[in-house]
């Protein structure tokens, strides 16, 4: 194309070439951007509450609903933000987001499966451990287009996955707020205040 | 933007058409490129605003990995924005690092919506000659 004697057509390929620069510069200068750093934080915030009434609570079911309504909640609060964020850009700019979401969503669809098997072996001891596993293993791909900071928090969720696992079961609950309220929390802030929100 | 850019091919590919469509496309064309926004089109000022419409603010230091630049460059496009007054620059402390943050100007958005017709209005023209 660059051989066209055409003056015209050439004016044309510059055209096309400087639209995709543009719209290539929105994409990777907004990856920086797709995680919400504030809706992490209301995220971890509703986590902390969770992880107090759970453990206050005198049966192993009683306790999974105390979860499992987290997990909406939680799942509210973060596509709301995500939404938010990704409106308060420009519409040519919603890659980052869906790349976000589709990368997010594998290891979650999988900790959900595993749920409802350990849920119907009754072994509860190993719910926490596991959500968090995967949690992190959802976060580090999720944010393999972000930012560092996001598979750094991933990668914090693995640990704490691992260590709740072989911890004695009375850790659970504190683990639990550690990971999906404390990280949340920290990781928001610090995402909010670097990356604008 | 796929099926625009096979049309152009096609069109580029094809040189007898390409040739008939000189008169037709070439005012249009014309006229494109003389309102052409000199300040936007270079291509580190035209980064750095692409980045900026994207992105509330960007550190200096984010643009100059993203755009793959020197310090140097970078600032003498930065400055140059600033003076046509397509974005703010604003200084402060992080702890005792220096910090360099850019935000768009409302003059800066509407620069780059104009380019962005401009250039749309370029292919519109070269294509519309195509039928």
């Amino acid at each position: 194309m660059a051989v066209s004697p055409n003056p015209v057509v050439n004016l044309q390929d510059h055209a096309l070439d400087n639209l995709r620069y543009i719209r290539e510069t929105m994409e990777r200068s907004g990856q920086f951007t797709a995680v919400p750093g504030w809706g992490g934080v209301a995220m971890g915030v509703t986590a902390v509450a969770a992880s107090y009434l759970a453990a206050i609570q005198q049966t192993p079911r009683l306790w999974l609903d105390v979860w499992f309504v987290e997990v909406l909640v939680a799942a509210l609060v973060g596509l709301v933000a995500v939404w938010q964020k990704s409106k308060s850009l420009s519409e040519r700019h919603l890659a980052p987001f869906r790349k976000f979401l589709l990368s997010f969503a594998p290891a979650l669809v999988a900790g959900a499966v595993l749920t409802l098997v350990l849920y119907r072996a009754a072994d509860y001891a190993l719910l926490p451990g596991m959500w968090l596993l995967m949690y992190g293993a959802a976060v580090v791909s999720g944010g393999t287009f972000s930012v560092r900071v996001v598979p750094a928090m991933g990668v914090c969720f693995i640990v704490l996955g691992t260590v709740a696992l072989f911890a004695p079961a009375g850790w659970s609950n504190a683990l639990l707020g550690a990971g999906f309220g404390g990280l949340h929390i920290v990781f928001g802030f610090w995402i909010a205040r670097k990356f604008g929100g | 933007m796929p099926r625009t850019s096979s049309s152009a091919a096609a069109m580029a590919l094809d040189g007898s058409s390409a040739q008939s469509k000189k008169l037709s496309v070439a005012p249009a064309a014309k006229e494109s490129a003389a309102a052409l926004d000199r300040v936007i089109h270079e291509r580190i000022r035209l980064g750095i605003v692409s980045a900026l419409a994207a992105n509330e603010h960007v550190t200096f230091n984010d643009l100059k990995k993203l755009l793959n630049t020197t310090d140097g460059n970078l600032s003498v496009h930065a400055r140059k924005l600033e003076e046509a007054g397509y974005v703010q620059c604003n200084k402060s402390f992080e702890g005792r690092m220096p910090k360099t943050e850019y935000r768009l100007t409302e003059d800066g958005r509407k620069a780059l919506t104009r380019y962005l017709d401009h250039m749309e209005a370029l292919i519109q023209a070269a294509r519309g000659g195509s039928l």
